[in-house]
């Protein structure tokens, strides 16, 4: 029965992996590696397409996933399987912090995982910026490190951040629009 | 009804023009969420994203639960989650069916090279933001300049660090009142 099988195993990925889209990958290697569903290759192939889609990207892969392995069902199948673990562990942290809000104990606690939390999202972000503004290839060492960076991206994202800044009200879809303009009309990936 | 409707319509906006996962939605969320529609601050949201990154599943789908079940219960916290999954489902199933080499297409990479500038934009102000409502004093300073390092430095899993963050949290905070009194 492979539609129980695709819930069965997403939701598996679901309830382990933690930390966001990415850390779905192992799974996924490793569930095609014993289910035959899909091949390492393939992996890959469906990475590609989650990131250039909206949505987050390992609920795209598991959509994904589930659609080449058994059609339209299999898809819904593993977008149950993926999201139930979620929903039922967050509920749960939910429910026992609005219980505990008024804890001196919690709120210590947030008072230093704050910060801490802006700290990871900024690294992750810094994760981003070398991917769009950077181009590591061209590297060829501190003598002419110049080469590294991606004139073309950086003067787009300087015309963003100051049409972000102009514009406050802007809604960001439409910052995101500029750039996916942009990135065609200048061919960003070089194709 | 309605608040359910309105739920699930605000996730599935989101999920449809949110590229490249859980902190390409910080700035979205901040806009539709926090400005829009008041459902949660600035604050919660980083508390929302420090549990997502701890907790199994996806962050995204974390934080929706997150909303969702603030505003309305346990039915709220599953109808904003699968709002936000709902895009996913259609124009990923649409690919799957009709575009096999979808991501190979030069439009699309030209098109998601230039989406990456934007969205390296979109979280640099949502980090900017997040530091005026999580950095309010000389420590918690400290705590974001040496995760931001450490994290960026090591492979360490999120999980330690929000663990020993909190830890250090609990210390100083107790600690003070416990010397206080």
């Amino acid at each position: 029965m492979i539609f129980l099988q695709l819930f069965w195993e997403f939701f598996k990925t679901g309830l382990f992996a933690v930390g966001g889209g990415l850390a779905t990958l192992p799974f996924l290697y490793d569930m095609g590696e014993r289910t035959g569903w899909f091949t390492a290759h393939q992996v890959a192939d469906m990475l590609a397409v989650s990131e250039s889609t909206p949505g987050p990207i390992g609920i795209n892969m598991a959509v994904y996933t589930g659609y080449t392995s058994a059609g339209p069902l299999g898809s819904l199948c593993a977008l149950v399987g993926i999201v139930t673990p979620s929903i039922i562990v967050i509920i749960l942290v939910a429910a026992a912090l609005r219980a505990f809000r008024d804890n001196k104990y919690v709120n210590g606690a947030f008072y230093g995982i704050r910060p801490a939390s802006t700290g990871l999202i900024a690294a992750a972000g810094l994760t981003v910026a070398v991917g769009a503004l950077l181009d590591t290839d061209a590297w060829t060492g501190w003598s002419r490190f110049w080469t590294v960076f991606n004139w073309k991206a950086l003067a787009l994202a300087a015309v963003i951040f100051a049409v972000s800044k102009v514009f406050k009200k802007l809604h960001p879809v439409f910052l995101i629009l500029i750039g996916a303009v942009a990135g065609v009309v200048f061919r960003f990936a070089g194709v | 009804m309605r608040a359910y409707w309105e739920l699930f319509i605000t996730f599935f906006r989101m999920g449809a023009i949110t590229f490249g996962g859980g902190y390409a939605m910080l700035p979205i969320l901040q806009r539709e969420v926090v400005d829009g529609k008041g459902w949660c601050t600035n604050e919660e949201l980083t508390d929302y994203f420090a549990i997502g990154q701890c907790t199994p599943g996806i962050i995204a789908v974390n934080t929706a639960t997150f909303i969702g079940f603030k505003q309305k219960g346990v039915a709220g916290g599953i109808v904003a989650t699968y709002g936000l999954v709902a895009p996913s489902f259609l124009v990923i199933g649409l690919i799957a069916a009709l575009l096999q080499n979808f991501a190979d297409y030069a439009v699309v990479q030209n098109a998601f090279a230039g989406i990456r500038v934007a969205v390296t934009v979109l979280i640099l102000n949502a980090v900017i933001k997040l530091l005026k409502s999580s950095v309010v004093d000389k420590l918690t300073a400290c705590v974001f300049v040496a995760v931001a390092a450490a994290a960026w430095f090591s492979a360490l899993s999120p999980v330690v660090f929000v663990l020993l963050a909190g830890a250090l949290g609990i210390a100083v905070k107790v600690g003070k009142e416990a010397a206080g009194k």
